[in-house]
């Protein structure tokens, strides 16, 4: 067996490794042709609606992986996640306002809310924002230093638990308010929208956002290959060790600060990577996406797939947010009674999520 | 300016002359003439310097004058007095007909009334009336002032009308007058006199002379000194009014979390089922005794106290009882319970925010200095938060109530071992935790709104209050709230609310980085903070 193969073997069985690749031919295959190459008469048509659905979901999915990691192998609940995905989002935002160029409102070579405010020149947190490849670099780099600056000393300090989830959540009340100010110049309540193009090609037709579908696909796999790595490794060990016991870990020797600080800071990294993928795709980004609601939604997404299972995370940010847009159209007054009834539910009777569930039927039917 | 300076000058010729009784022509002309000779008929009247002139242009003002035939009467209800004679009409005749006001009249008579009210015999209205002039007086009426100071003996109203002639003064051409006039200016904390001094000050070669110069730069720094100490004051209340708002929000928590170890993200919404418990009380009243409505918190604040304790005890038996020990899963259910608790509001009361009225007695507020208005309901949340903290530390410490709560918190095997119903104990914390937010619920609806969000907004603060005073402990929660509340407002005057906002909580962020166990931790050798 080549190492190849027996890194192939260690992250999924057989099984597993059909199920994604199945995956990765809908996603891939199926998408795009019932897309693009279906008309749109035919009843097996995909229309632009779902496909952004199922882009945004995937989006979500990315950072529920991001979630798991954190809150299901190392047990440490994060309320502020929302504020690294909406980071990464904002960050690629100034590309995208950028690239629309003169054809904003005002018919100037500057975001309209810039002009609206009778700004002449970019702010320092706009410079070289135009390059792509900065702005790429900075969707990875903004949520991660933030993360690591905050992670270092929270950690280094001991702070865990409930702490450590209460000023999470401080954290992303404060940079919401400091985003809701015009002053920050970040476009202040509403944030950016219009988008125009991306790398020069126009954002809106079906070819652009079946290449954005299908990135966020292929972003989507790679971090779940990625988190099966690390939660197969030694290193994943530890740091399910950590979540059960921390104060054995330690007296064994680990210094499990630098173990949380790693997969924190790493946590972070994908939800910016997710943020950004979700901007082009929704079209639109604001500090709403910062308000400690949004961060305790994604707790529940992890909660309802179950936690320390990886394609929980991802089954649960689908179950839920689908469930979020059919309410939310059908039944609007109806969807935080089911959210609030979801959170009871799961926290009371389904500790292990749907995927316990699963397993614990499956179980029930194979006598062993 | 020529007609107010025209009311003035009738106004003092009324002053000298005895009172007589209205004239019936002048009436006549008030009711039926053409719009000059209304005019000309309202100034015969502030001229007449009648008791009764007040109350005519008054009524008139408020349009319940009508005219029947030849009588004009003044109406109220189903009954109307005559004008000229005094004498009551009752019933009404039929064909009575409204005495229609134009703008220009209306304009006439708002001032024919402030000019009169400053000679009023009642002192309320009298310093009412020079409390309008303060800011900013014309020069037209400072003979009325000077006449009106003349017969003032009411210190208060006096000091006013010394003000207000004072900064008509110093606008005088005669150097004397002026200087004089500055001087006075200088012994109120009047932010206008500010305003004044320093464009006397400005005029560079306007024959102001010296002596003026100098006595205006002193009066100049007097004014200013006043003015920063009543604006360190309004800080200094304004602190203490956030503190203890933050301290009523804080102290439901302070059991519910602090003591019993709950972290409970519904706390917000038991603060708005009081907030609403109190809006149907008062909507009681109102519907039921409106005669009691001013008293009607006396029922709102225990109404509310119940109504959340239930909530909340309902909640425990429910819900959190089955999560004891498992603290990130009772945040995220508890999370849900207040996802459902807005909601459920929402659809029964609406989405809109309701309306909670002050009763009268807490309207208005105390002037300590010119610049500084304490609102009594601030005072009164003040005296209330210092109320209930007493209440709850003396349940605490003095009751078996009290001795179980911190038994169990202390040691929650050995208090059943020793016959402590843990279980219900727990469920009377907490309702007592959730009584306490409702109780918090009624004081902040009579000075914010009252809507299904009410709680989001409190929240996170609460919880800063509760994990910075350092966890199960009631001084640390009263610390930090003051302490809170006042870094609040002190970096508010400085850089703006939402960049204090933002100071605190990363201020707090870093704070629990640093100590973790809060302000006031209980010292201990266990590893498991």
């Amino acid at each position: 067996m080549g190492p190849i193969t027996s890194l192939m073997s260690r992250l999924y069985g057989t099984r597993g490794w059909a199920v994604l690749a199945a995956a990765a031919f809908v996603l891939f295959v199926v998408f795009p042709l019932l897309n693009l190459a279906v008309p749109a008469s035919s009843p097996f048509h995909v229309s632009a609606y779902w496909v952004t659905l199922v882009g945004k979901i995937m989006c979500y999915a990315i950072v529920a992986l991001a979630m798991d990691l954190i809150w299901g192998y190392a047990g440490i609940l994060s309320l502020g996640h929302g504020l690294f995905f909406a980071l990464g989002g904002y960050a690629f935002g100034m590309y995208l306002m950028r690239q629309i160029g003169a054809d904003g409102q005002y018919r100037v070579n500057m975001p309209d809310f810039m002009v609206f405010l009778d700004w002449k020149e970019f702010p320092w947190q706009w410079w070289n924002s135009d390059q792509f490849w900065w702005c790429a670099l900075l969707v990875v780099l903004v949520p991660g230093l933030l993360a690591f600056v905050f992670g270092y000393f929270a950690f280094r300090s001991r702070v865990k638990g409930v702490y450590f989830s209460i000023i999470t959540q401080a954290l992303t009340y404060a940079a919401m308010l400091l985003f809701f100010r015009n002053a920050t110049g970040f476009g202040g309540n509403n944030g950016f929208t219009d988008f125009k193009r991306i790398l020069g090609i126009p954002i809106t037709t079906p070819g652009t956002r079946m290449a954005l579908f299908a990135t966020t696909g292929l972003v989507l796999i790679a971090a779940l290959l990625l988190a099966r790595f690390i939660v197969t490794s030694k290193f994943g060990r530890v740091l399910a060790a950590i979540r059960d016991a921390e104060q054995r870990v330690m007296f064994c020797g680990y210094d499990t600060a630098h173990y949380k600080l790693f997969i924190w800071t790493l946590s972070a990294v994908l939800c910016g990577i997710a943020g950004a993928l979700y901007v082009p795709q929704v079209g639109i980004i604001n500090p709403g996406e910062m308000s400690p609601a949004n961060s305790i939604e994604i707790a529940i997404w992890v909660a309802v797939g179950g936690r320390g299972t990886l394609v929980g995370a991802i089954a649960g940010a689908g179950i839920v947010n689908g469930a979020k847009s059919f309410l939310t159209q059908m039944f609007p007054e109806f969807w935080l009674y089911f959210l609030g009834l979801l959170f009871i539910l799961v926290t009371l009777f389904l500790p292990q999520g749907v995927v316990g569930l699963w397993n614990r039927l499956t179980a029930r039917r194979k006598p062993v | 300016m020529r007609r107010l300076s025209a009311i003035a000058l009738l106004t003092l010729a009324a002053l000298s002359r005895p009172a007589a009784a209205i004239d019936a022509a002048v009436v006549e002309k008030l009711a039926f003439g053409e719009s000059d000779e209304k005019v000309a008929a309202i100034a015969a009247l502030v001229a007449s310097g009648d008791e009764q002139a007040l109350p005519l242009l008054q009524a008139l003002a408020d349009g319940s004058v009508q005219a029947a035939g030849k009588r004009v009467l003044i109406v109220a209800g189903d009954e109307g007095r005559d004008v000229v004679s005094g004498e009551r009409v009752r019933p009404l005749p039929e064909d009575r007909e409204d005495i229609v006001l134009n703008n220009r009249l209306r304009r006439e008579i708002d001032s024919a009334l402030g000019a009169l009210k400053l000679v009023s015999p009642d002192r309320a209205t009298r310093l009412k009336a020079a409390g309008a002039l303060e800011d900013g007086a014309d020069a037209a009426v400072l003979p009325l002032v000077k006449k009106a100071l003349g017969r003032e003996t009411d210190p208060k109203v006096k000091r006013l009308l010394e003000q207000i002639a004072a900064s008509i003064e110093v606008k005088s051409d005669d150097a004397a007058v002026r200087l004089a006039a500055v001087r006075t200016l200088g012994q109120s904390g009047n932010p206008n006199n500010k305003t004044l001094l320093l464009s006397l000050l400005a005029k560079k070669d306007d024959g102001v002379d010296d002596e003026t110069r100098v006595t205006a730069e002193q009066s100049l720094r007097a004014v200013e000194g006043r003015l920063a100490w009543g604006e360190r004051l309004g800080l200094a209340f304004a602190g203490v009014s956030l503190g203890s708002i933050l301290l009523l929000a804080a102290l439901g928590l302070a059991i519910t979390y602090g003591l019993m170890g709950v972290i409970n993200m519904a706390h917000g919404e038991l603060i708005m089922i009081g907030a609403y418990a109190t809006y149907m009380v008062q909507n009681l009243f109102r519907s039921h005794a409106p005669g009691a409505f001013d008293w009607y918190l006396a029922c709102a604040a225990p109404a509310a106290f119940v109504a959340s304790a239930l909530v909340g005890m309902a909640l425990e038996r429910t819900v959190i009882r089955w999560l004891y020990g498992r603290p990130l899963e009772t945040l995220l259910a508890t999370w849900g319970i207040s996802l459902m608790l807005i909601q459920g509001v929402r659809t029964v009361f609406g989405a809109a925010n309701v309306q909670v009225e002050n009763p009268v007695w807490m309207s208005g507020g105390v002037e300590v200095l010119a610049n500084v208005v304490l609102p009594w309901s601030r005072i009164v949340i003040v005296f209330f938060a210092g109320a209930v903290l007493a209440g709850m530390w003396l349940l605490l410490t003095r009751t078996r109530l009290g001795l179980f709560v911190r038994g169990v918190t202390q040691n929650r095997a050995m208090a059943a071992c020793v016959g402590v119903p843990t279980a219900r104990v727990d469920t009377w914390a907490f309702g007592l935790g959730s009584g306490i937010a409702g109780l918090a619920g009624c004081a902040l609806s009579q000075i914010g709104n009252v809507g299904p969000d009410l709680g989001q907004s409190y929240i996170v603060d609460s919880f800063m209050v509760v994990v910075l005073g350092g966890v199960g402990q009631l001084a640390g929660t009263v610390y930090a709230a003051l302490g809170l509340g006042f870094a609040n407002k002190l970096l508010e005057s400085w850089q703006g609310a939402v960049l204090a906002k933002i100071a605190v909580l990363v201020f707090i962020v870093i704070f629990i980085q640093k100590r973790p166990q809060g302000l006031f931790a209980l010292k201990g050798r266990s590893m498991e903070a």
